[in-house]
Formats: structure tokens, C-alpha cells, sequence
């Protein structure tokens, strides 16, 4: 086995172009190695690459750690960032980890969907941007080539004025969603529901959002309906964490509670 | 391969067999049994360490991936011979049973108490959210820590 901790971007990529698999917080990583699931030959260490934890306005590293997200993050981001895993789990896990697992249960992935964020995706031919919808294509499957290194987080230039992270399970801490969401609502009252954990991918609620968008000031059976809406729209399953009733049901509350956070 | 690394304070030289955790270095071949093996999947925090100054998991970290680290384990989270001023307020509590769990707790605690010398025990429970304990309930850790006013230095 052999390991190289690249001090460029250019050199991480010469890293992966010929198998190297690429290690960043370790934290998802390093359970499949530890239980002999996986066995790579060649590991690209990024956890001391400088160029992967910039983080500029909107364009956000994909090195930068939870715990630093928790402290700086746009207010849904950091929200989600304080739900993951522990403090140990924080310090070491990176929003970049989160995507290149893209885990259906992704704590980061709610927010992304919710305001169109961009994965920044390098080769040595060079950076394209994808968007999220265009990133994530099933259960831990994502656009991204072999070759290819996640280098950033690319946020619209504009955040939502309000927004709000939420998420279900079956306890506080140390635990992996059943359902997580994040509503914005914007002045102008552009609605939009990211949810996790009810779907191959993380997914939007695109009726609930334009149900609810046309509306000012939501009354008690707005609010209903548009909860209703969002359990409908849904495409959750039945696995050892929860059933597909169960999640349904969850994500409709959830985002009705998390939409009445935006309007207070 | 061959790592380098300091722990707790002192130059380290290793080989490490693929695919090995910082864990397995740490309690196998380096002689400090610690910090103990549990899960090996970052849920029970008995494995807690300081990593170039973050506390996390040592079993999720690739021994090959610490060359060039800072790593302070529990032996070394207080001056040779003397305890942690977290180490005396939870044996002054009797929050020690098995003691399995014991080094990670201490481990995370000193690294609260190195930015927050009076946690509240909202943020007590929070740090410690990481490191399971199956024998005492977490009440009498928690009752150890706070009101405790610790300077601990690391
Ligand atoms: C105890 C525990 C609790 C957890 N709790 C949560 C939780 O509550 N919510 C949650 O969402 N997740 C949770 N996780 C999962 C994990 O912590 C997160 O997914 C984290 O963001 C992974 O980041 P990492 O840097 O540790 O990734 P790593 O483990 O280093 O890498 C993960 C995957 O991404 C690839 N990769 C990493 N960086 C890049 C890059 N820059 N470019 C291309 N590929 C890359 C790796 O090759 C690997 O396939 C938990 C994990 C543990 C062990
Ligand atoms: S052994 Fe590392 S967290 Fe349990
Ligand atoms: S004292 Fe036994 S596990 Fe905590």
C-alpha cells in the first residue's frame, strides 16, 4: 500500500489518476476499512491540503471540517453541521467526505438542494461545475469520475433571508437521520424544501414549494396543505432505520415545523 | 511503511502494517494501551485523541495518514506523574465504574476544558456527545465536570 499527501491540487490528482483513492476526515472511509469492506492500494491523503479548506464567501473547500461549518456556516448549513455525528466526528469530517459518500442520509445535502448549490469538480483537464441535482445520481453514486477530485462547495451568491435545518431520528446526538430537511423562505416568498433520507438522492418539494410561495401569509390550512403536499411528493423507503409510512409522515411535520421557523 | 510522528511530545518512528488504524499503532506497537478499542467506527469515542490539536476518533484515522502528526493520547494529557485536573475532579466524584470508558471521557473533556475552562452541563453533555459510557448513567461524569472550574492547559 502506498500513501501520498500532496501538497497542490495538482498533485493530488496525480494521485488519483492512477487508482488512488482519496481520504479526507477518514470518518466514512475508514469504518469500510476497518471492517474489511474496502482495501485500497494506493490513498490519497487530503486532511493537510491546504487548498481544500479555502474558504471564500461563497465557495466553501471541500476540506473544511463540520466543526468549522458549525462555527461560520450560512444559519440551515451550520444548523446541520451541529447534528453530525460528535465532536470527534465534527472535527474530522468534511463537507467534501459528506459528498463523495453521498449517503441518502447526508446532513449536507438538505441545505444544498435547498438553495441550488454547485459541486466544483477537478481533473487535470481542468474544473467543471455540477449541480447538485446533476451530482447526485443514486445511493452513494455521483457524477463524479475517478479521476476527479471534489474541490468545492459553490453557493448561490444571494442566501435565502430566512432558513431553518431540521432533523428526525431516534435520538439527539449521534444519530443518522430518518429524515432531515431545510426550508428558506426568501423576503419575496420564495419557498424551497431540501430533504434528506426520503429518497435515492436528496430531493425538492416542488409542489409544496410553489403551493406555498404564492401565499403571503399562510394560514393554519395553507400550512397543512402544504405539509400534505410534501409527504406526498416524497419517495421514501422501508430499511432497518425507519418505514416508508413512517417517513412520509415525518417529512410533511418536519417541514411544516421547519417552514413556521422561516415565518416567526 | 515507515511514519513519523510525535506523540505526546516525543519523536516517533514506526512501521505500520496496511491497513491499520492510529488505534492499533498506539495500543500495539507503540506501548500505549490507553486509549482503548471498542467500536472501531467512531460511535463509542474510547479511542479519543488530539490530533494535530482536534480531538477525534484514533480508529478512524490511517496510521500511514499520521506521519508528520502531533498526537497526545491520555498518557500524555497531563504532566508525567500528575493528573489532569479533569483525572482529579472525576476521581474526587467517583464517576470512574469499569473505567472502560474513562480515557476517551478524559481525553474529551480536557479538550472542552482547554477552550472552555466552566462549561455548563448543556455543554458538558454536548462535548462528551461522542463517548458512550454503558456503566454510570453519565450523571455522575457530568455532576464531576461541572462547577469545576479547570485551566487546563494541553
Ligand atoms: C460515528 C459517526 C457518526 C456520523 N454521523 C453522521 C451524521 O450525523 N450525519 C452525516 O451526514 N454523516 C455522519 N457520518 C458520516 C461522515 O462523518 C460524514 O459523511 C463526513 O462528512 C465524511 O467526511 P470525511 O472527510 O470524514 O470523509 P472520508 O471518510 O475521508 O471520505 C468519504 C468518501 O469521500 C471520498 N472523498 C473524500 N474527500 C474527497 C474529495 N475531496 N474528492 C473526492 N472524493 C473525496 C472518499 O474517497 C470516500 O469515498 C458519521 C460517521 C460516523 C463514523
Ligand atoms: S473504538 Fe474508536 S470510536 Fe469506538
Ligand atoms: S465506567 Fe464503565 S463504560 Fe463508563
Amino acid at each position: 500500500m502506498e500513501i501520498v499527501h500532496p501538497s497542490s491540487i495538482e498533485e493530488a490528482l496525480a494521485g488519483l489518476s492512477d487508482g488512488g483513492v482519496p481520504l479526507a476526515g477518514g470518518t466514512d472511509l475508514m469504518v469500510e476499512v476497518n471492517f474489511g469492506h474496502i482495501r485500497p492500494e494506493k490513498v490519497v491523503g487530503l486532511r493537510r491540503l491546504e487548498p481544500l479548506k479555502e474558504w471564500a464567501g461563497s465557495r466553501i473547500g471541500a476540506g473544511v471540517t463540520w466543526r468549522r461549518i458549525e462555527r461560520q456556516g450560512p444559519t440551515a448549513l451550520a444548523e446541520a453541521a451541529r447534528t453530525v455525528g460528535s465532536p470527534q466526528i465534527r472535527n474530522a469530517g468534511t463537507i467534501g467526505g459528506n459528498l463523495g459518500t453521498a449517503s441518502p442520509a447526508g446532513d449536507g445535502h438538505p441545505f444544498l438542494a435547498a438553495v441550488d448549490a454547485s459541486i466544483e469538480l477537478t481533473s487535470a483537464d481542468g474544473s467543471r461545475l455540477v449541480t447538485w441535482d446533476e451530482f447526485f445520481v443514486g445511493v452513494k453514486e455521483t457524477a463524479r469520475a475517478p479521476d476527479e477530485l471534489i474541490t468545492a462547495v459553490e453557493l448561490p451568491g444571494e442566501l435565502p433571508e430566512r432558513q431553518a435545518f431540521g432533523k428526525i431520528g431516534i435520538r439527539n446526538a449521534m444519530v443518522i437521520a430518518t429524515v432531515c430537511a431545510v426550508v428558506t423562505r426568501s423576503d419575496d416568498r420564495r419557498t424551497t424544501v431540501g430533504l434528506g433520507s426520503v429518497a435515492p438522492t436528496p430531493m425538492r418539494a416542488p409542489r409544496a414549494e410553489t403551493m406555498i410561495s404564492s401565499i403571503a401569509r399562510p394560514t393554519d390550512a395553507d400550512l397543512s396543505e402544504f405539509q400534505r403536499l410534501v409527504s406526498e411528493e416524497v419517495r421514501p423507503i422501508t430499511d432497518h432505520r425507519s418505514t416508508e409510512e413512517y417517513r412520509r409522515h415525518g417529512a410533511g411535520v418536519l417541514a411544516r415545523r421547519l417552514l413556521e421557523r422561516c415565518l416567526r | 511503511m515507515i511514519v513519523e510522528l510525535t506523540i505526546n511530545g516525543d519523536p516517533v518512528t514506526a512501521r505500520v502494517a496496511y491497513p491499520g488504524n492510529l488505534l492499533d499503532l498506539l495500543r500495539d506497537d507503540l506501548g500505549l494501551p490507553g486509549s482503548k478499542s471498542a467500536c472501531e467506527q467512531g460511535e463509542c469515542g474510547s479511542c479519543s485523541v488530539i490530533l494535530d490539536g482536534e480531538l477525534v476518533c484514533s480508529c478512524l484515522v490511517l496510521a500511514a495518514d499520521a506521519h508528520g502528526s502531533t498526537v497526545t493520547t491520555v498518557e500524555g494529557i497531563s504532566a508525567a506523574g500528575s493528573l489532569h485536573p479533569v483525572q482529579e475532579a472525576m476521581q474526587r466524584a467517583g464517576a470512574v465504574q469499569c473505567g472502560f470508558c474513562t480515557p476517551g471521557i478524559v481525553v474529551a473533556a480536557a479538550d472542552l476544558f482547554a477552550v472552555n475552562p466552566q462549561p455548563t452541563a448543556t455543554e458538558i453533555k454536548e462535548a462528551l456527545a461522542g463517548n458512550i459510557c454503558r456503566c454510570t448513567g453519565y450523571g455522575a461524569i457530568v455532576r464531576a465536570l461541572e462547577g469545576t472550574e479547570i485551566v487546563a492547559d494541553r
